[in-house]
């Protein structure tokens, strides 16, 4: 094997390899990106513009009181949950949060099933004062100020 | 009286780091001279008092000491006092006031004991330090004060998050950031190499341990937080690819490939900037990764502490820091001298694409990470998980693991391939065989590279040893070859968990049996406990593994008081061959209780092999040393001889 490069010419070349694959590993992640992040919808969002049903994505809301029913099962829960323009009912297979509770919010990750149902594999319920998913933030201060208008 | 001692203390320290600046910056220039002397002895008490400050901020939460807003915002007299002490670094300030301690012992040891580097690349890179340390310290007095004291004082603190109260945080946290902190020595070291343009093998060897020890520890740190997330949080999982988690990975990647550019510097005086690159980079992804935890601003089961205000003070020092050392870098690159040549079939070669395709891991994990307040800045919410990161970082991950196994057998400068590719014909056979195995059994394909890589480079892992007399082993390669078989170990373990794991999720009555994987688990019963500052439900159940004696588990449902909320203890029982994993949920109405079941054949294997990892470096990291103490006591001892004979 010969060394035909010049000391200064092996060094553009690695700067090349280098720069080359990171542009490639760059434009790889942008292009995964744009298929793979699931996106936040609130239920009106939802129901006014669905994702498709193979879709990852993640629907915040309030869990509606009255409606958190368990299978018989005992691990299959139902409930739905509204931003009192829209409801979309999820259904959830597993342990749900500590703080999961009617009348309180939740981000549920997982897909929307061609019925319209929202098949969630995953519940994130507020943990503490000092921790809150950032969605879910915006829309209590939301539902805040809705609050406030309506009892005015 | 303590905290008043302790702020006094870090102001000290800051001033001390500001007169280190400004000693080593004009010590380079021709009228400093006279100020060289004064560097090495301010780094050293600068680090001292930065020590006393952070003691001091220890006691306070010892003692629970409420005068304090930080203890009283994050400690309870009713805590355990090892949880008291953890307390100092499981919030904001005190983190940050870790952060710095770190760093300015760090410099201290430096200063202390490092005597190979030419004076005026010491000089300038221990101002570096200085000029970094600065940003830091200037961070906690104005935005981030840990010492401020609260009037009048509460009867009690609030607590700390009781998913911190684990002995997992105790090390998990300081071990990660003397890891992050320890890279801003190499960071050091390639501004005052660019500053002074000396970059050698006596550069790199100097170097070379403060690399291998900080990637020691954040390899460590990483596999302990992996480990706390899956016990602790109940998910079964092992990584999240959770926002923080990505920020302690992403200075690892870029550890690792700065470890191995730094030994073919100094073992072969090439990649010289490459390596001042790296340098650059793995302490920049440091400061990013504590730029995204500490500022809050993105969605994380681990933003504990957010505030976002101070996420721009230390986006500002990003900034200064990153740019100016990317400026630095951009001017300066050109005019250091090349490095030796090396041919595309040699050791060097294989670690430039080992390096490469670290680098470009790093673009996936870092694009994956930004990306979501990329969106947000554009108006939409997006989060990224597993279905981008696990396919996207294979796609590099995986080749690196076959250059991984060639890599080592090739020689230095030039190697013919002929003479590898028998070596490497008995891995290839059981890459392949197992490989075949598993496509019979029908395993996914991501599992399946898994395994079969996992197989053939563990036994690659060990060809390095071949034909070596055991008394010629030197502890470097001893190394070497326990991290790169730990990288074996870890791939298994991932493969074996997410191909073999058995899942269950029942409801189930006290008296009933469960059967998960081989594994029969009952349910005896269901009563409530309590703990010093927590109660709970705590099921007591009886696991045999294929029929054999009971293993009792008891996993709770911890309910804590102060900060009200709620946690579930999984319980587990650890065999050679893999874990069964137990969560408790909630009753339902009819008197039967959730639970979750995993049998996890050899997931322990994934920390195991982390371990090795940390174990190879801290060999390899000794070897060096110990070869570097010898050549000075040598160079010593015939300088002194020299000197008898009157010459």
């Amino acid at each position: 094997m010969s060394m035909p490069l010049k000391a200064k010419h092996q060094r553009l070349l690695l700067v090349l390899i280098a720069v080359a694959a990171l542009i490639g590993a760059g434009l790889l992640a942008a292009w995964a990106l744009r298929g793979q992040a699931s996106f936040f919808y609130l239920p009106a969002e939802m129901a006014a513009n669905p994702p498709a049903p193979d879709r990852a994505v993640r629907l915040g809301g309030m869990v509606e009181a009255g409606s958190l029913k368990t299978d018989a099962d005992g691990v299959t829960i139902r409930f739905i949950v509204n931003d009192d323009k829209a409801r979309v009912p999820v259904v959830f297979k597993g342990i749900a949060p500590d703080l999961f509770k009617e009348g309180s919010g939740v981000v549920a990750e997982g897909k929307r099933a061609a019925d319209g149902t929202f098949v969630a594999d995953n519940l994130l319920a507020k943990h503490d004062e000092k921790y809150v998913p950032r969605e879910m933030k915006d829309m209590t201060t939301a539902q805040a100020r809705q609050t406030l208008e309506e009892t005015q | 009286m303590i905290a008043n001692l302790g702020l006094a203390a870090l102001w000290f320290a800051a001033a001390l780091a500001a007169l280190q600046l400004f000693a080593g910056g004009m010590s380079l220039t021709r009228n400093g001279a006279a100020l060289a002397g004064l560097v090495r002895p301010v780094a050293m008490v600068q680090g001292a008092l930065v020590a006393l400050a952070f003691a001091a901020l220890l006691y306070l939460f010892s003692v629970t000491d409420l005068s304090v807003l930080l203890v009283a915002k994050n400690s309870h007299s009713a805590k355990p006092l090892l949880y008291k002490l953890a307390g100092t670094w499981g919030n904001h300030e005190g983190s940050m006031l870790l952060w710095v301690t770190v760093m300015g012992l760090a410099g201290a040891f430096l200063a202390l004991v490092e005597r190979r580097l030419p004076d005026r690349t010491m000089l300038a890179t221990l101002a570096a330090q200085a000029f970094v340390s600065l940003g830091f310290y200037a961070f906690l007095l104005f935005a981030s004060n840990p010492f401020t004291r609260l009037s009048p004082v509460p009867p009690d603190g609030l607590g700390l998050n009781p998913t911190l109260q684990d002995p997992g945080l105790a090390f998990h946290p300081p071990t990660l950031y003397i890891g992050y902190v320890g890279l801003s020595i190499a960071f050091s070291f390639a501004v005052g190499a660019l500053v002074t343009r000396e970059v050698g093998p006596a550069f790199a060897k100097a170097m070379r341990p403060w690399v291998l020890g900080a990637w020691v520890f954040l390899t460590a740190g990483i596999v302990a937080g992996s480990y706390w997330a899956y016990y602790e949080l109940g998910w079964g999982g092992w990584w999240f690819w959770d926002p923080v988690e990505n920020a302690s990975l992403m200075p690892w990647l870029a550890a690792t490939a700065l470890l191995h550019s730094v030994s073919v510097l100094a073992s072969r005086n090439a990649l010289r900037t490459w390596t001042i690159m790296l340098g650059v980079v793995a302490f920049s992804m440091s400061m990013l990764g504590t730029f995204l935890v500490r500022s809050g601003i993105l969605t994380s089961v681990h933003a504990f502490a957010v505030d976002p205000t101070r996420g721009t003070f230390i986006l500002i020092l990003l900034a200064i820091y990153i740019g100016g050392a990317l400026t630095l870098f951009a001017v300066r690159a050109g005019t250091i001298s090349e490095g030796e040549r090396f041919a595309v079939t040699s050791r060097e070669a294989a670690l430039v694409i080992n390096n490469v395709l670290l680098s470009a891991t790093l673009a996936i994990v870092l694009m994956g990470t930004l990306y979501p307040l990329l969106a947000e800045t554009l108006g939409a919410k997006v989060s990224v998980g597993p279905p981008y990161f696990n396919p996207m970082s294979a796609v590099f991950v995986l080749p690196m693991l076959v250059v991984l196994a060639v890599g080592p057998l090739l020689r230095w400068r030039r190697d013919g391939f002929v003479r590898v590719r028998k070596l490497l014909l008995a891995p290839l056979l059981v890459t392949l065989g197992v490989g075949a195995m598993a496509l019979i059994s029908g395993m996914k394909l991501l599992p399946l590279l898994g395994m079969a890589l996992a197989f053939g480079l563990a036994l690659a892992s060990l060809l390095p040893l071949k034909g070596r007399k055991a008394r010629t082993l030197r502890l470097p390669l001893i190394g070497m070859v326990l991290a790169h078989l730990g990288v074996a170990v870890a791939l298994f373990g991932m493969a074996a968990d997410s191909a073999f794991t058995a899942e269950r999720l029942v409801a189930a009555k006290p008296g009933e049996t469960v059967a998960v994987g081989p594994w029969q688990v009952k349910l005896e019963q269901v009563v409530p406990v309590a703990g010093p500052n927590w109660t709970a439900l705590e099921a007591t159940m009886q696991a045999r593994y294929q029929g054999g004696d009971p293993e009792e588990l008891h996993p709770q449902a911890r309910s804590f008081w102060s900060p009200p909320q709620g946690t579930s203890e999984s319980a587990l029982v650890t065999r050679w061959n893999g874990q069964l994993y137990v969560v408790l949920g909630e009753a339902s109405e009819d008197g039967r209780w959730q639970l979750r079941l995993w049998w996890k054949p050899f997931v322990t294997l994934i920390w195991y092999g982390g371990l090795m990892i940390a174990l190879g470096g801290l060999l390899a990291m000794l070897g060096h040393l110990s070869s570097d103490l010898r050549r000075i006591a040598a160079q010593e001892k015939i300088a002194y001889r020299r000197m008898r004979q009157g010459r």
